[in-house]
């Protein structure tokens, strides 16, 4: 990954992590005038382990759950300088951080209206402490605190409706972006800054060893969740979708088979097939197909 | 100017003297009268500070927390469960050497469940490294507030501070309080420049990861300025002196009538009134009795507190909280003062009086005097009673 001011090269993520990518991909669109606020997880420990820090903005982690409570403080403070302006404020965390522990401080910055993006980097599980299930980890998958079993194919529930969650909370802009399209992640971070109030983007990034896949692939694993429908990308803007990005859906299978903590169900088209309903239903939602 | 004011209302005065930018709570009885009076300052534009509703005290500290970290003075007030929603964020505030000033609206703990004063909340939260004073009435809790700013955003201290006030009892007492003026105020705590912050022009990283190798420095540094404080807190209480006139000592303790005592009750809080009283009558009365009131718990002033015991016969530790299965906070400290010293009381029995805002009245004072004697008793319950403890579990 070539080097950046804002998110410098030589810190300790894995190889092939989609969160370090998306992570440089929204300081960069966000530019220097940012200040971040980071939840616990795997960013904050691969960025910031004292004494030396990959930052170039000036950044605070506090704790696993109140980085959208901390920034409110930022914001509310330079809100009192007269500097809010001209700096924008991010709180970022992990899908654990985010949707599970955090959801409360997130719901409460949302409500409270602060000019705030909120980025959370959705890995589904809780990698930093070795691939637990949170509230973002997909049906079936199997991880640490919900494997695969003589009576169990993995994570019982899909995942939490987050998105929707944040939309519900009349906030001007909710997106979905995927580390495997960079290009459209920066454009939909610089799209968030320019708007005023609360914002939330939820990322998509691989994580090769909680996926259990080879790192070269983490571009293609996360494009092949967007293209078979099971990560759909898409914007809300005041409340009503305005941009979607269009697939011709492959089967779930492409993308199962492409990670190890789907391994277990190869075999298995019930399970297969409650999978291909999820992707088919978000593909319908949000119109994802695209006509030949 | 003197007033007659509510005690919450005077803390939300001074509160708006000493110029927060973010103040940021959450509802609790009894802390709610502080935060609805700065609510409605700002709505009347008396008060220029962003005022955030949060959804909890875990947030109400998170603001603050960050409101501080980029550079703004910050205020928020809490009491008993609150303060414990809030346990984490407190022990994180003081490790990232924060300059946040708080008010413990002093109620008890959970279960069962109890709006009433004790001590227990702060004292259970002795251990974060927070600055934590304890006013005897309304006039200190103002006063302190002034203090606890100037000594949280002293270069050579840079810890959050504590100021603990009983709830009910001082919070919505009524009392006439001398209020700091505006222009004095400015005088003693000029406009807030923080060491270190997060500004775009110059990027720092605040909260870091700190492994084995460093660590414990970072809580040793904590710990040394502790020990500094002890001596700050004196200097800061005579530059208080004066601009304002009123004399807290050295900040750590009070003796009151403890020269020459045969006993001598320790105590922390709006309890050392009804104390003060007791010794007044009993000394009218020719007994040698004295109250030495605790008003900086952390640091815990041990040298300070040596001094003033060491002579003293009979001592009495009135802990308006306890720790379940263990000798009471106060009484603890108390006895680790003279371990291993040469001189020491012959006798430190301790008390637990007033949990869950059972009153403590002259007679209840009167009752750890007259059961301070040659045989020393631990964690005695004063004013139990004895006719709800018969146990009742049917057949």
């Amino acid at each position: 990954m070539e080097t950046s001011p804002l998110f410098k090269a030589g810190h300790t993520a894995c190889a092939g992590c989609g969160q370090a990518l998306a992570a440089k991909v929204v300081i960069e669109a966000a530019g220097p005038n940012t200040i971040i606020a980071n939840n616990t997880g795997c960013l904050e420990v691969f960025t910031t382990k004292y004494p030396e820090t990959a930052w170039g903005v000036p950044w605070i982690h506090s704790l696993f759950e109140n980085s959208a409570a901390v920034a409110s403080g930022i914001e509310a403070a330079l809100k009192y300088l007269g500097k809010k302006e001209t700096t924008n404020v991010i709180a970022q965390g992990g899908d654990g951080s985010t949707a599970d522990i955090g959801l409360q401080a997130l719901s409460g910055m949302l409500e409270r209206g602060h000019d705030i993006l909120y980025v959370c980097y959705d890995n589904e599980a809780y990698m930093n402490t070795g691939v637990q299930r949170s509230g973002l980890t997909p049906f079936d998958t199997n991880t640490t605190t919900s494997p695969m079993g003589a009576q169990s194919s993995g994570n019982i529930r899909p995942k939490k409706p987050m998105p929707e969650i944040c939309l519900a909370h009349g906030i001007p802009y909710v997106a979905t972006a995927s580390a495997g399209i960079p290009q459209d992640l920066q454009r939909k971070v610089k799209k968030a800054i320019s708007i005023k109030g609360p914002k939330y983007i939820q990322v998509h990034v691989p994580c090769p060893l909680g996926w259990r896949h080879e790192t070269n692939q983490m571009l293609n694993v996360a494009k092949l969740a967007v293209e078979t429908g099971l990560y759909p990308l898409f914007e809300y803007e005041n409340g009503a979708l305005s941009g979607r990005r269009q697939i011709t859906p492959k089967p779930v299978e492409e993308y199962l088979k492409s990670q190890g903590r789907f391994k277990h169900l190869l075999n298995n088209p019930e399970e297969i097939k409650k999978i291909q309903e999820i992707a088919d239903y978000n593909i319908k939602k949000y119109n994802l197909k695209l006509e030949a | 100017m003197k007033e007659f004011l509510e005690g919450s209302h005077a803390i939300a005065e001074i509160i708006k003297a000493c110029r927060p930018g973010v103040v940021s709570a959450y509802p609790i009885t009894p802390q709610t009268h502080i935060v609805e009076d700065l609510a409605q300052m700002v709505a009347d534009g008396q008060l220029k500070a962003q005022f955030v509703n949060v959804e909890s005290e875990h947030s109400a500290a998170s603001v603050v927390l960050g409101g501080s970290a980029a550079g703004v003075r910050v205020y928020t007030a809490t009491s008993s469960q609150g303060l414990f929603y809030m346990q984490e964020v407190v022990f994180n505030i003081a490790g990232m050497r924060l300059p946040v000033v708080m008010t413990c609206a002093n109620r008890a703990i959970s279960a069962p469940i109890n709006i009433w004063n004790d001590q227990q909340d702060s004292i259970s939260l002795r251990d974060a490294g927070w600055i934590q004073i304890y006013a005897e009435n309304n006039q200190e809790a103002v006063d302190f507030h002034l203090l606890a700013y100037r000594l949280a955003e002293d270069k050579r201290i840079m810890l959050p501070v504590m100021v603990c006030m009983d709830g009910f009892i001082l919070t919505h007492g009524m009392e006439t309080v001398d209020m700091p003026e505006q222009e004095k105020v400015n005088k003693f705590l000029p406009e807030y420049k923080a060491l270190y912050k997060l500004d775009p022009a110059e990027p720092i990283s605040m909260g870091l990861l700190a492994d084995p190798d460093y660590y414990m420095e970072a809580r040793f540094a904590i710990q040394e300025t502790m020990k500094e404080t002890i001596g700050y807190l004196s200097e800061v209480s005579q530059e208080f002196k004066g601009v304002f006139g009123r004399d807290y000592g050295d900040l750590l303790v009070e003796e009151y009538q403890v020269k020459d005592a045969e006993k001598v009750i320790v105590a922390m809080g709006s309890v050392c009134g009804t104390i003060k009283e007791v010794v007044d009558a009993q000394r009218a009365k020719g007994k040698k009795v004295g109250l030495l009131r605790i008003i900086t718990y952390r640091p815990f002033p041990y040298a300070r507190i040596y001094a003033a015991l060491k002579d003293v016969p009979k001592v009495a530790v009135l802990d308006k909280a306890v720790s379940l299965g263990a000798c009471a906070p106060i009484a603890a400290e108390i006895k680790a003062t003279f371990q291993g010293k040469k001189k020491a009381p012959q006798v430190i029995s301790s008390f637990v009086a007033g949990l869950g805002g059972r009153d403590i009245t002259v007679e209840t004072i009167t009752e750890v005097l007259r059961r301070l004697n040659t045989k020393e008793v631990n964690s005695d319950f004063i004013d139990l009673k004895l006719e709800l403890l018969k146990e009742e579990y049917g057949d």
